[in-house]
């Protein structure tokens, strides 16, 4: 869950660039503006013509935090910042490759450590002024201090030590690296590039962390993204603006991106936002629960409501398996002896039935999962991992290998005693935010009571959960989400490897605690360093299998991603990676004689 | 005399709807716990006396429901077989009044199931689920009153008859509980208190909560009448031939008491079911899969429940009869009281 989208920061030089500045607000210019010297080599996207001009509205669970990418780290943020910044290279969501963006092209040295990116020519920032070389070299240097403490550094340090970055000339750029890596050019997806005339000096100064709040005015704020920073109303809403120096255009050679303004309205819970959208006040909706979708469906008035298959959620179920040493009750460290026996794990994995949180979570709408890797990523998941059914007998049987045994009540119903003749009885947390998984805990829970095991569930509030298990690591079981950016391996690094913060059952461990995954940590990092995909994908899978063979991790379901537009909206195309219905914002435009102006 | 029949009457009504509360396990066809996965969302099932095609049957009969070809939620009937309803089934093993271990149900029909009310998201059966929620919520409410009106009584009659400083301290007490923000309070407690709490002793927590809060009021009505009644001339005339403390209160003082006491039980106990059933809706209440009304109601907090399943709302409605058989037993209460109060101050004035 490493946040990866980047942004620009605030600047404090006024004055001159902003008189110019005012004057353009003032006048938002149509089509492409005045351009001196170089020419600007525009990225043209092949596909239908839109129209220009209107309003998109869409909604965001809550307020973003901020607007800076160097300390953004909620998905909110990272929302907004996506569609204000840009990167050197981005992964298409649709595809799922990458594609050029602010660099036009690129080359891998045949030893495999050096990229040698090149800048289009003649861009400029959303303020106007241009964009060369040191912007990036600006950027990297940023990213890569550790006074910054930017998220993105660590996955710019690559075989332990940061990658060196390099400029041959005005607009070409060399990264180097220390050993190769398998990412390739992915790594710079969601790197937001800086603007190194307004953040320099806040940089040097060390007040970085301190800009990019929402209250940021609009003239001290800019990026190479298609939209650009208007109007904030605390609480309410942030409105952007078209960036008319933005660098695609379509076809026809119409700049992007086609609406004028972007609204984000904040919206604080699933069912508020299903509401604005039924009663028009936005125009898309997205990260929908299959129950809300069934009632748009049933109701479909003006608008589209778009099924676009297997996400990369993944829905498990993890028991504590930290070493918490002498802080542990003795309550704990008995039931953690059943939850470090794999065959209790096996046993419970087996009595899951998958195909029943499908039906009644996701309404069908979603899939059953026996792996880390969703099924909405095609080139990644094991296909050779077994995908056995729901079997009661099988998980009595692992249960009695591993010494447990039962014990009948007065009214038939039979407990489950471990080797010392004590109930197996256990709490599972859940998000009380979250109905989804809250149903799972709720299905897992008679599940396991067919087993004898007194399963009680406890929703808490997301935080207290996250502080539970991360922090005080005093829970039993915990049902969570997680849902990978990229369809790439790396993307889930930190639950892979054992000293990864999201490596939920024991996260950030010193030294691997189990020899499984010890070999978990050596297979993708070596498949980190792997050339080839077929390499890669080798290692991949056998990191799958033994994840799947000790279930550290007890997968459930993944949902389908599914989202809304209303009739009016063109080149709406949800898309199944984050951001699932504006990766295409600068494309989305509004059908001829409509207009939406409702706020 | 007619306040003493409507009396009757009502007593009469709530007694029998607490009797089919008592014994949910003989008419409710099935274990409110139990999970049909292959129904969630089940509608209602009607009951038919003419089959498809137009043979009327001496027994009424359902057709079960299966889900539209696509869908996860729209049910259509199956007409090929009507299940008859059949009376006295064995099913389930259940306890009646707790102890009894039986498995005769009231009602339910061989190879199929019946669902009166529809079914839950868990495909778990309302009907079941509301009676046997029934037994958790009332309970909550009888003993939260019960443990009230006993807090109440005993302050209420110490600082009525005792007066002076005792009567200050517990009147300012009584005030400050009735200014406290009691669910703030209560999450707050939530909060410390273990991660899991198991079913009962999360109904514990709850009946000591609920009774705990409400004690103010019945002790100031109390502490009223025990101020009023204690300077009478038949506890003066007692008191003057020796009688101690206790006695007077207990043979002479708290007996009139007694008519406000029931007037407040008759009222609290449905604002306690009600509270009840709210710290439920919040999730505060017994945890799931035990049912309670407060439970049942909690999945209208999400919208597209709100307005696919409309059975969703019954257990709303099932708390009407109960609140006014309570309220009417209360009102016929008060009207005795005060008439016998009329018949006392005419008599008064007599002598």
């Amino acid at each position: 869950m490493k946040n990866r989208r980047a942004n620009f920061l605030c600047c404090q030089m006024l004055l001159c660039p902003l008189i110019a500045l005012v004057v353009l607000l003032g006048h938002p210019a149509p089509g492409s503006p005045q351009q001196k010297g170089t020419k600007e080599e525009i990225f043209v996207l092949p596909g239908d013509a839109g129209r220009s001009g209107g309003r998109l509205v869409v909604s965001l669970r809550g307020e973003p935090k901020t607007l800076n990418p160097l300390i953004a780290a909620d998905s909110r943020s990272r929302e907004v910042i996506g569609v204000m910044q840009a990167d050197l290279v981005h992964i298409n969501r649709a595809t799922q490759l990458t594609e050029p963006a602010l660099a036009k092209s690129w080359k891998i040295s045949s030893d495999g450590l050096a990229y040698t990116l090149v800048l289009r020519q003649g861009l400029k920032f959303s303020d106007g002024q241009p964009l060369d070389a040191d912007d990036v070299l600006f950027t990297f240097r940023v990213y890569l201090d550790e006074n910054v403490h930017a998220p993105q550094r660590d996955l710019l340090i690559v075989g332990g030590k940061p990658i060196a970055v390099r400029k041959v000339d005005s607009h070409t750029v060399v990264f180097q690296l220390a050993k190769t890596y398998g990412v390739g050019e992915r790594l710079f997806d969601g790197l937001a590039i800086l603007p190194r005339h307004l953040l320099e000096k806040p940089y040097q100064e060390g007040k970085l962390g301190q800009l990019g709040t929402l209250a940021t005015a609009a003239d001290q704020w800019t990026g190479l993204g298609p939209f650009r920073l208007k109007e904030y109303v605390a609480g309410q809403r942030l409105v952007l603006e078209r960036n008319p120096y933005y660098w695609k255009s379509d076809a026809k050679g119409n700049r992007l991106p086609y609406v004028d303004e972007l609204v984000f309205l904040f919206v604080p819970n699933a069912d508020a936002q299903v509401l604005k959208f039924q009663s028009g006040e936005t125009d898309t909706i997205s990260q929908l629960g299959a129950e809300n979708f069934s009632v748009l469906s049933k109701q479909q008035r003006g608008y589209t409501m778009l099924d676009a298959g297997p996400g990369l959620e993944y829905n498990f179920l993890f028991f504590n398996l930290n070493d918490a040493g002498e802080k542990t009750s003795p309550e704990t460290l008995r039931k953690q002896k059943w939850f470090r026996e794999v065959k209790f794990r096996q046993a419970v994995s087996a009595a899951v039935d998958r195909e029943a949180i499908v039906r009644l979570v996701y309404q069908g709408r979603g899939s059953a999962i026996w792996g880390l890797v969703a099924p909405g990523n095609r080139r990644w998941g094991n296909e050779k991992l077994a995908h056995p059914a729901r079997s009661l007998e099988r998980a009595r049987a692992l249960l009695k290998e591993a010494g447990f045994s039962w014990s009948n009540g007065p009214n038939g119903e039979s407990t489950l005693l471990d080797s010392d003749g004590k109930t197996v009885e256990f709490s599972i947390l859940t998000s009380s935010s979250n109905a989804d998984r809250a149903k799972m805990a709720a299905l897992l829970q008679d599940d396991l009571k067919q087993l004898g095991m007194r399963v009680q569930v406890v929703p808490l509030e997301f935080r207290s959960l996250l502080d539970r298990v991360t922090q005080s690591k005093e829970y039993d079981a915990c049902v969570m989400g997680i849902a990978s950016f990229d369809a790439d391996p790396n993307s889930d690094i930190n639950v892979w490897l054992s000293n990864g913060g999201t490596h939920l059952w024991n996260p950030s461990q010193a030294q691997p605690a189990t020899p499984w995954e010890a070999e978990i940590d050596r297979l993708i990092e070596e498949q980190m360093s792997a050339r080839t995909f077929e390499q890669r994908k080798k290692l991949y899978d056998r990191a799958q299998e033994v994840l799947a063979e000790n279930q550290p991790m007890i997968f459930l379901a993944s949902p389908n991603i599914l989202a809304g537009a209303k009739n009016s909206i063109g080149n709406f195309r949800p898309a199944v990676l984050e951001p699932y219905v504006l990766w295409n914002v600068e494309r989305l435009y509004l059908k001829n004689g409509t207009e939406n102006a409702a706020r | 005399m007619s306040a003493r029949r409507t009396f009757a009457k009502w007593l009469v009504v709530l007694g029998v709807l607490h009797g089919i509360v008592v014994c949910a396990g003989f008419i409710a066809p099935y274990d409110p716990v139990e999970q049909d996965r292959k129904s969630p969302y089940l509608p209602p099932m009607r009951l038919h006396l003419a089959d498809a095609h137009g043979h009327l049957h001496t027994r009424p009969f359902v057709y079960s429901l299966r889900l539209r070809e696509g869908s996860f939620d729209q049910y259509e009937e199956d007409t090929a077989v009507p299940h008859p309803v059949k009376f006295f089934l064995s099913g389930t093993r259940y306890r009646l009044l707790g102890l009894l271990s039986c498995r005769m149900h009231l009602f339910g029909a061989e190879n199929a199931r019946i669902y009166l009310l529809g079914t839950d998201a868990y495909g778990r059966d309302q009907f079941s689920r509301l009676l046997f929620g029934g037994q958790v919520s009332l309970l909550a409410g009888l003993l939260g009153a019960g443990i009230t009106l006993f807090i109440g009584l005993c302050i209420g009659a110490v600082a009525g008859y005792y007066g002076g400083w005792r009567d200050s301290l517990l009147m300012r007490v009584a005030e400050l509980f009735l200014a406290l923000p009691w669910l703030y309070l209560l999450f707050a407690l939530r909060a410390f208190l273990p991660l899991a709490v198991s079913p009962l002793e999360a109904f514990f927590l709850i009946i000591a909560v609920i009774g705990a809060v409400g004690w103010a009021r019945p002790a100031r009505l109390v502490r009223g009448v025990v101020l009023s009644s204690k300077e009478r001339d038949f506890v003066r005339a007692a008191r003057g031939f020796g009688a101690t403390n206790g006695y007077l209160l207990r043979r002479h003082i708290l007996p009139e008491t007694s008519s406000v006491l029931l007037t407040q039980a008759a009222i609290l106990i449905p604002q306690y079911v009600l509270a009840e059933m709210t710290l439920s809706f919040l999730g505060l209440g017994v945890p799931e899969p035990v049912p309670s009304w407060g439970n049942l109601l909690s999945s209208l907090q999400l919208y597209s429940v709100l307005v696919s399943y409309w059975w969703m709302y019954l257990p709303a409605l099932i708390m009407v009869p109960f609140f006014l058989g309570y309220l009417g037993l209360a009102s016929s209460l008060q009207e005795r009281g005060e008439a016998y109060k009329i018949e006392k101050s005419s008599l008064g004035s007599l002598t």
